[in-house]
């Protein structure tokens, strides 16, 4: 990919992250930060893809112990900032 | 797949995981928000298994161990997230937040032996960086899940000559990592991570138990910045929004955080080094307290106005956030004004109590933040402390130099009665002695908070 793309890319990002979460009560800062962490998660796209690429079992070795990692991060990550928000629920009545 | 259809999927789910954060940042939207950003992974996670990267064809290589890798994951994940009890789950996301920057450095190990010679300087330069923080993001969180689980000391640790050690290690991290960029091999990148994983070590010990939360924050901000640097190398638009959104959006929630606790950042991250041990708790040991017994509890409460109840750690280790509801609401039916003070920090995260006393259906408008129930606590006739303890703490306005010196706290000191439920004379998670306890006008209840409080109501009910 072009450098400069991914610059651009880079930097917009950055500002959307700070823009998104500029304002937020002290309340949802735990289960922001525990989506934020599952979205990080997505790196088992790239454990999946070097998985693929792997041509040693040193290298499939090390993306399998990759992909179990990403994938606890990921799902674990979505199941407890969910459970965490199921509690907010009786509020909005 | 085509290339075209494959990257217009990704933009999806990077869209997806902006939706996220923003519904996130708003308590109605929150859940919503969670599911979006759980689906955007999802998607992302499926069109990979129809792609592939470099001309080799469908279906994967090694398509058995990579779907058997991703269940094993799914067993241990599930699970844990599950059954996970709501006071520990401030350690389960910092375990989590660790086996991601685990598997960022290891992606990054893996597509460094497999570039072997071919990897221009850029993409080392990005594997490195990656290995680095991947690897710092995942030690380090090892650490603060072992403070938070009590598996070691929550106070600072710090050793001799702990600041030069610690520089030593980071001189030698960058000295390795230039060594890796300029004669590439696969022993200084595994010198590299070995030196890495030590430092974060080294970098989260004397950060001490009540700014865990923030140094949690600032390493999820960091496995953040490894996923989008993984991007690059492979080449993932995905990976690049995604991970520099969750960089980005962690390092003001970092900032928050800290603003919450009254903390700068640098003080939390290298306050540590400065600090001198504390010898305020040796002295207090011998002190008298003044405790009494459920039923005098109940007499003070029966014949209060207006009581503010203000929970804490105990509160949730004691699963007791039923009983106080009850409590309070028996004090509402004989007329007492009830509030509940929250501190923004009580409990080990930023929001836990909001959580526990939300599962306990506790109607959102007697939960009052600290800035409307401070200027309260002199027309209060008693503060019933549930199991916290730093955040009432008065040496944090009074003692210079205390580690929580500065952190905004509970004025409970105001009230005119105060009454302590603890299970022990043990000092809070920041390690330091409260002068509140030996205050005349304070009594103690000693006790698991459930068991205390069970006996509270009952004693209330019967006068």
């Amino acid at each position: 990919m072009e450098p400069m793309a991914i610059v651009s890319i880079f930097v917009l990002s950055v500002f959307v992250g700070f823009e998104v979460v500029s304002k937020v009560s002290s309340t949802l800062h735990t289960p922001l930060m525990s989506g934020a962490n599952a979205i990080h998660g997505v790196i088992l796209v790239g454990a999946i893809i070097v998985a693929d690429h792997s041509t040693t079992n040193l290298e499939l070795g090390l993306s399998v112990a990759a992909i179990i990692l990403a994938t606890i991060n990921m799902v674990g990550g979505f199941v407890v900032t969910d459970r965490m928000l199921e509690m907010f629920k009786g509020n909005k009545k | 797949m085509s290339r075209t259809l494959y990257d217009l999927i990704g933009l999806a789910a990077g869209v997806a995981f902006i939706l996220a954060l923003k519904g996130l940042s708003h308590p109605k939207t929150a859940r919503r928000g969670n599911l979006i950003g759980a689906f955007g992974a999802a998607l992302a996670t499926l069109v990979v298994f129809f792609h592939t990267n470099e001309g080799s064809s469908l279906p994967l290589n090694n398509l058995g161990w990579i779907l058997g890798a991703i269940a094993i994951g799914l067993v241990i994940g599930v699970p844990a997230a599950r059954k996970v009890q709501m006071t520990q789950m401030p350690q389960l996301v910092a375990l989590f937040n660790g086996v991601g920057g685990g598997a960022a450095a290891l992606v990054a190990i893996v597509e460094y032996l497999n570039l072997g010679d071919t990897a221009t300087t850029a993409e080392v330069i990005f594997t490195v960086f990656t290995v680095i923080v991947g690897c710092v993001s995942f030690s380090g969180s090892v650490i603060t899940f072992m403070k938070l689980q009590e598996l070691m000391t929550t106070r600072p640790v710090i050793f001799p000559a702990g600041r030069f050690i610690i520089a030593a290690t980071l001189v030698s991290v960058l000295g390795v990592g230039g060594w890796v960029v300029n004669s590439l091999g696969t022993t200084p990148l595994l010198i590299l991570a070995g030196l890495s994983l030590l430092f974060g070590i080294l970098f989260v010990l004397p950060v001490g138990g009540a700014d865990v939360p923030i140094v949690i924050s600032l390493l999820n901000a960091f496995t953040g910045l490894t996923v989008a640097a993984s991007g690059y190398v492979l080449d993932s638009t995905l990976l690049i929004i995604a991970g520099t959104l969750v960089g980005a959006s962690g390092t003001i929630l970092t900032r928050l955080m800290a603003e919450a606790m009254g903390r700068s950042l640098f003080g939390t991250l290298f306050g540590a080094f400065t600090a001198k041990p504390q010898d305020v708790a040796a002295a207090g040991e011998e002190r008298p307290v003044r405790s009494g017994s459920p039923d005098d509890v109940a007499i003070l409460l029966n014949y209060a106005r207006r009581v503010v109840i203000v929970p804490g750690f105990g509160l949730a280790v004691a699963q007791a956030q039923h009983t106080v509801r009850e409590l309070a609401d028996l004090m509402i039916s004989k007329g007492i004004d009830v509030a509940y003070g929250i501190h923004p920090v009580a409990g080990r995260m930023p929001g836990h109590m909001n959580v526990l006393l939300a599962e306990a259906n506790v109607p959102y408008d007697q939960l009052a933040e600290m800035d409307e129930v401070n200027p309260t606590f002199g027309q209060t006739d008693v503060a019933i402390v549930i199991g916290a303890n730093d955040v009432v703490n008065p040496a944090a306005q009074t003692t210079p130099g205390c580690p929580i010196y500065g952190m905004p706290i509970l004025e409970v000191n105001h009230a005119a009665n105060i009454i302590f439920l603890k299970r022990s004379m043990r000092p809070g998670f920041a390690g330091i002695e409260n002068e509140l306890l030996y205050d005349p006008k304070t009594m103690l209840l000693f006790g698991d908070a459930k068991a205390s409080l069970t006996k509270v109501v009952s004693a209330l009910k019967a006068l």
